[in-house]
């Protein structure tokens, strides 16, 4: 009973597959060659996946056109979302499922087509309902190492919460609206010796200027000293009398 | 008098700045109160008695962790040590000891040094060529020691033992062919080389101790040898014997010059009606009491496992004197032998067991068995014979023994390589268990809950006056009678739970428990299995608080080549092992994480991953895996490979198998991952922001979930070198932040907690350490103030970092950790000097202004300066230093202000700290007397003030 079940599923997943993968070929392609030329940078597709069972069957999403050079840039050519797909995303949601999304390892910085690709995929998940829940508005980061090799990809959605609501309109789950970014690692400051250096020795310059600054404890403070000096020597001798005074009262 | 006046004020000021900058040190009368050192020497390689004054008790230990050191025979106290550089620079090679000087071969031939054995001053020392070390042997003439020679792969030296000044050194001739491999001399004027080339023939060299010339040199064949150490060994007046297990035979060879033989002399075993064990390589072991005289002409053969022949060489002839056949092992060539547990003394003449010489050895049933003896023979006063053992076990314990058996001390030399701990709370006493155990129960009933309550107080009341009698009683004894021992059965926890179990995990396999008070071992455990790569990692499954359950503790060994792995559960109070079977793991493990699940017996569920990715729990009870079950799509884990700089994110299915959900990967060839560390599992924090000069708030980024991420660069120049930090979500796999340090190498010391990294490095630029702090935080306002879930956190936090130098290199870093999590953070800093310096974490502040303004005064902020100074009170181990310290571990008390700090190296120490100094703690010396008094006394004057006013007021009113 349950065998007849699950290959009932894989024969509908697979006939899914292939009309996808054949409209999103085309796509891809298309996209990537026009761009390749104007901008000297290359494409690599960018693939999402979506699964009742949680199987992973990655299908291109898109064409990433990632441009080279030492400020390096990211562009992004999508394709809506079909009809059954957003119905199978709509389900994915309702399981808990998650959506997953994949790039090829690749060197930005290398000259030819055939060094940049590298073998494996980086891949980064985020819940199918938040996906769902924010109208498939995603903030996609690509990371890259010092010499520009990828090694990470993060997707987050906005807003990231699932809390549950219904997405009625299907026009809302067609067109991704996508914040796409490359980063590079940032250089981690050294100590600031330099900066340092330089206020204090403004500082002293200032000490310099203003000679009350300079003077000692005693020089800056020898009428309060002199005072409390004399105060205490009247005080003391000044004892007799007040004791006196006392008795009087 | 105003001078005198104004003298006293100005003393009094400087009191007041010499006592606030004095309050994180400790006070002379403090010393020892609360911390305790231990020094330890390692596992023994050599070792000598000082025999040369009949009162010496001295017994020197040369150890594989490169000290060197002396100990007292009566209590094992150290006499004086030296630790030498760690790794194979600092390698003790060889140990010789002539009366007062032991001779020191260190660094693979490197260094050769005397000593002082008395007082543990250096003679002197010398430098060789380095790198070749083959063997040193004392050269002895006409009765007296006065050279050593060393013998190097093609060097052979003789030294003068007075101040190691050379005199002579020869080259060996043909040292490229044949392989020299040990020096002897018999005490008349030669010294011999003795070298082979193997399944060929045997060089012997015979050089004249005065001028190093060459009497007499000479190949014998012996194509059956491989290797004279292994299978030979000089007996008598200088004769060479080797034993063959092919024929097997004898062999022996006559090394005296007068001689001139050139064949070896077989004699086959059969002959001497002798057999060798199957697949055993027989062992030759003769002896050489003194280095002035020949060596014994008895020799121990070793035929088989368990069988080991006394041999004499008489004129010729080879003699069989006894055969031990029954013995389990035999150590060395003092003539004795351990049969069970019992070690008998024998004469090496007549092979006969001396009189009155048995001892009976009682071993540790938790200890290893035994590996190594060394025996001190003394004569009595009615000149019989007397010793004194000294057993080196597996578990690398050293325990001296008397005869006839009475242990004098033992020394858990384990304790020398510490490599993990934990600090477990003690159990409640049984009072204390008793009113917790009110609250756990179930209730039943409104009455039976008031006689539960009357009889928990009832049994309150008894233990008190129990107590207090105690007090009368013991008030009334001399001080020094009171003992307040601990021993396994009086444990409890103290009033501020600052007294813990230290389980401490060494890398023998040795466990033990130490009492944190007092340092003294409550218990200790061998674990006989542990391969000798295994890494360990110590869990804390149930901890004392689930009364009537006993605490448990897992320990994962796990082997590093093949990756299997074993569990060891053991009860962390008495160190039992437990009766819980622990599962058997037939694949490889690569991840193992403790779950904040429980089961209903309140143990921690502990989940492990092996090479197929299938999760296993334990413990796998109904109960836990339908929790799990349930749990299963919010439990995240992650794996690191790397070898392949590889770090991927799993999620938990309900089946338990998992799926991976991430998947980043650093490049290889530009930089390899160090080091991965996450936060503390038991770490809180009590604030979520800090608030800013002008009344806002700056909340913090408390993701519990993020992982710092360590990477070198592969190329090592000094202008590209790199290091690399990267700040990963473990859930998510979001790459939260990445900064690279350029110019810049390991080895990087880190500590993440709360909402920062610390990281340490070296500056290659700048040729000096530096210290860098990175802070996160989400901005003004939280995202979400009740909960933090990595899947819903959709903005990046706000990242600040800063730098400064520091003016020394670090052995190893570590947080203070506070029960709350309210107490100010500071950093312990484990130096090479052996120092433990505590570093505010204020200093470490990227929110350190470089201008001073109103607001940052306002916030209490340090202006920036680039140095970090050290500060002597800022030590927390005043002179107690800890040598090669390797880790720092901190554990919270029950004190907010308290953390218990236990730092371990080659040494042992433990204390407390106190951060933000002890704010809920009265002092030692708080006046009671005059708290009490001015409050009677004001109690008193209101009511009389009271009685007064009434008085008058009446008066007033008749008026």
């Amino acid at each position: 009973m349950a065998r007849v079940v699950q290959s009932k599923v894989a024969v509908v997943s697979t006939v899914f597959f292939v009309c996808l993968h054949f409209a999103c070929c085309n796509n891809g392609r298309r996209v990537g060659d026009a761009l390749e030329t104007e901008f000297s940078g290359f494409s690599v597709p960018l693939e999402h996946s979506f699964e009742v069972d949680d199987v992973a069957k990655f299908q291109v999403r898109g064409a990433l056109l990632l441009k080279p050079g030492r400020e390096p840039g990211v562009s992004l050519s999508q394709n809506p979302l079909s009809d059954e797909d957003r119905t199978k995303l709509k389900e994915v949601a309702a399981v808990d499922g998650l959506y997953r999304i994949r790039v090829p390892r690749v060197f930005l910085q290398a000259d030819r087509q055939t060094e940049r690709q590298m073998e494996g995929y980086l891949t980064a998940f985020v819940r199918a309902c938040a996906m769902v829940e924010s109208h498939l508005s995603d903030v996609i980061a690509l990371h890259t190492d010092v010499s520009g090799y990828l090694i990470g990809v993060s997707i987050v959605t906005l807003p990231g919460a699932c809390r549950g609501t219904e997405v009625e309109d299907e026009v809302d789950l067609e067109i991704f609206n996508t914040t796409l970014s490359i980063m590079a690692p940032v250089n981690a400051p050294g100590p600031e010796t330099a900066f340092f250096l330089e206020r204090m020795e403004q500082e002293s310059e200032k000490k310099g200027k203003n000679p009350q600054e300079q003077k000692s404890f005693i020089a800056k403070y020898w009428y309060l000293i002199l005072g409390g000096a004399i105060f205490l020597m009247v005080t003391n001798s000044a004892q007799p009398p007040a004791g006196g005074g006392r008795e009087q009262s | 008098r105003a001078a005198a006046a104004m003298a006293k004020l100005i003393l009094l000021w400087l009191k007041c700045i010499i006592l606030y900058n004095a309050v994180d040190a400790v006070f002379e009368d403090q010393v020892g109160k609360f911390d305790w050192r231990q020094q330890y020497v390692g596992k023994v390689r050599f070792s000598h008695f000082d025999t040369h004054v009949q009162s010496s008790k001295k017994v020197l230990v040369a150890t594989e962790n490169n000290v060197f050191a002396a100990l007292n025979t009566r209590t094992g106290e150290l006499f004086w040590r030296h630790v030498d550089k760690s790794g194979p620079e600092g390698n003790i090679d060889a140990l010789l000891h002539h009366g007062q000087d032991a001779i020191l071969v260190v660094g693979n031939g490197r260094l050769l040094r005397s000593w002082d054995v008395n007082v543990g001053g250096l003679n002197w020392e010398i430098v060789l060529d380095s790198g070749s070390f083959q063997k040193a042997c004392l050269v002895g003439q006409q009765g007296t020691v006065k050279h050593v020679a060393v013998l190097e792969k093609n060097i052979i030296s003789l030294h003068y033992l007075s101040n190691g000044h050379q005199k002579w050194i020869e080259n060996l001739p043909d040292s490229e062919t044949v392989d020299y491999q040990t020096v002897y001399s018999g005490g008349n004027g030669e010294v011999y080389a003795l070298g082979i080339v193997p399944h060929s023939h045997i060089v012997i060299i015979a050089y004249s101790t005065d001028d190093g010339e060459i009497i007499k040199q000479i190949s014998v064949e012996a194509p059956w040898l491989s290797n004279i150490v292994a299978s030979c060994a000089v007996i008598g007046q200088g004769v060479l014997i080797c034993v063959d297990s092919a024929t097997p035979s004898l062999y022996m060879y006559n090394l005296n010059p007068n001689m001139d033989d050139l064949q070896m002399t077989q004699i086959p075993l059969q002959s001497l009606g002798l057999e060798v064990a199957p697949d055993f390589q027989p062992v030759l072991v003769s002896h050489q009491p003194n280095s002035a005289h020949q060596p014994l002409s008895e020799f121990f053969l070793q035929l088989g496992p368990d069988n080991f022949l006394l041999l004499q060489f008489n004129n010729g002839q080879i003699v069989t004197l006894r055969d031990f056949k029954p013995v389990r092992k035999l150590f060395s060539i003092f003539l004795f032998h351990i049969q069970k547990h019992y070690i008998n003394l024998f004469s090496a003449e007549t092979g006969r067991r001396l009189l009155d010489t048995t001892l009976i050895f009682v071993m540790d049933p938790n200890g290893g068995k035994p590996e190594k003896i060394y025996i001190q023979p003394f004569l009595k006063k009615d000149d019989s014979v007397g010793y004194r053992a000294m057993v080196q076990t597996e578990d690398h314990t050293l325990t001296f023994i008397q005869q006839p058996g009475r242990v004098m001390w033992t020394r858990e030399e384990a304790l020398s390589d510490v490599v993990t701990m934990e600090m477990v709370d003690l159990p409640l006493t049984g009072t204390q268990a008793e009113l917790e155990g009110e609250f756990g129960k179930k209730a039943d009933g409104l009455m039976s809950m008031v006689f539960k309550r009357l009889s928990s107080q009832l049994i309150l009341l008894q233990a008190w006056i129990s107590h207090l009698w105690k007090l009368f009683y013991d008030a009334r004894k001399p001080r020094s009678q009171v003992k307040n021992e601990v021993t396994i059965e009086n444990l409890s926890r103290d009033e501020f739970n600052l007294q813990k179990m230290m389980v401490m995990v060494t890398a023998s396999g040795k466990l033990f428990g130490i009492d944190s008070k007092t340092g003294s071992i409550l218990w200790r455990h061998y674990l006989n299995d542990v391969p000798s790569n295994a890494a360990f990692k110590l869990m804390v499954q149930r901890t004392t608080a689930h009364f009537p359950h006993p605490p448990q503790c897992t320990l994962l060994i796990k082997d590093k080549d093949t990756g299997l792995t074993t569990l060891h559960v053991f009860n962390p109070i008495f160190g039992k092992k437990s009766h819980v079977t622990p599962p058997a793991l037939p694949q490889p493990i690569l991840q193992s994480l403790l779950l904040p699940l429980m089961d209903q017996d309140y143990a921690k569920v502990l989940l492990l991953v092996d090479d197929q990715y299938k999760v296993s729990a334990f413990p796998s009870t109904k109960n836990v895996l339908q929790q799990l079950q349930e749990m299963a799509s919010s439990i995240f884990f992650y794996l690191v490979d790397s070898s392949q700089g590889r770090l991927s994110g799993y999620r938990l299915r309900t089946d338990l198998s998992t799926e991976q959900i991430w998947e980043v990967v650093i490049p290889m060839e530009i930089q390899r991952i160090v080091s991965v560390k996450g936060k503390r599992p038991n770490e809180h924090v009590h604030s979520q922001g800090r608030v800013m000069g002008d009344r806002s708030v700056l909340y913090k980024y408390l993701n519990p979930n993020l992982l710092a991420v360590v990477t070198e660069s592969t190329d090592t120049h000094q202008e590209r070198s790199f290091v690399g930090i990267i700040l990963i979500d473990g859930v998510t796999g979001r790459i939260i932040h990445e900064a690279v340090q350029r110019k810049a190498r390991g080895p990087v010391h880190i500590v993440h907690s709360e909402n920062w990294v610390v990281y340490e490095y070296w500056s290659t630029k700048s040729r000096r350490n530096e210290f860098s702090v990175i802070e996160l935080y989400e901005g003004m306002e939280l995202y979400n103030s009740t909960v933090f879930s990595s899947l819903d956190r959709p903005h990046a936090p706000q990242v600040l970092q800063q730098s400064y130098i520091f003016p020394s290199a670090i052995s190893t870093m570590e947080a203070t950790l506070t029960e709350k999590g309210i107490t100010s953070r500071h950093l312990l800093i484990g130096l090479p000097s052996g120092g433990i310096l505590s570093l505010p974490k204020m200093f470490l502040d990227p929110r350190r202004p470089e201008i001073v303004s109103e607001q940052s005064r306002e916030e209490n902020l340090i202006p920036y300066a680039p140095e970090l100074m050290i500060r002597t009170e800022w030590f927390i181990n005043y002179n107690q230093s800890i040598s090669r310290v390797r880790g720092i571990h901190t554990s919270p008390s029950g004190l907010e202000s308290t953390c218990l700090v236990v730092a371990y190296g080659l040494d042992i120490y433990q204390t407390r700290v106190y951060p933000s100094k002890q704010f809920d703690v009265l002092k030692d010396d708080y006046d009671y007397m005059l708290i009490s008094s001015v409050l009677l006394a004001l109690f008193f004057a209101t009511m009389i003030s009271k009685r007064l006013a009434e008085v008058k007021l009446l008066n007033r009113a008749w008026r």
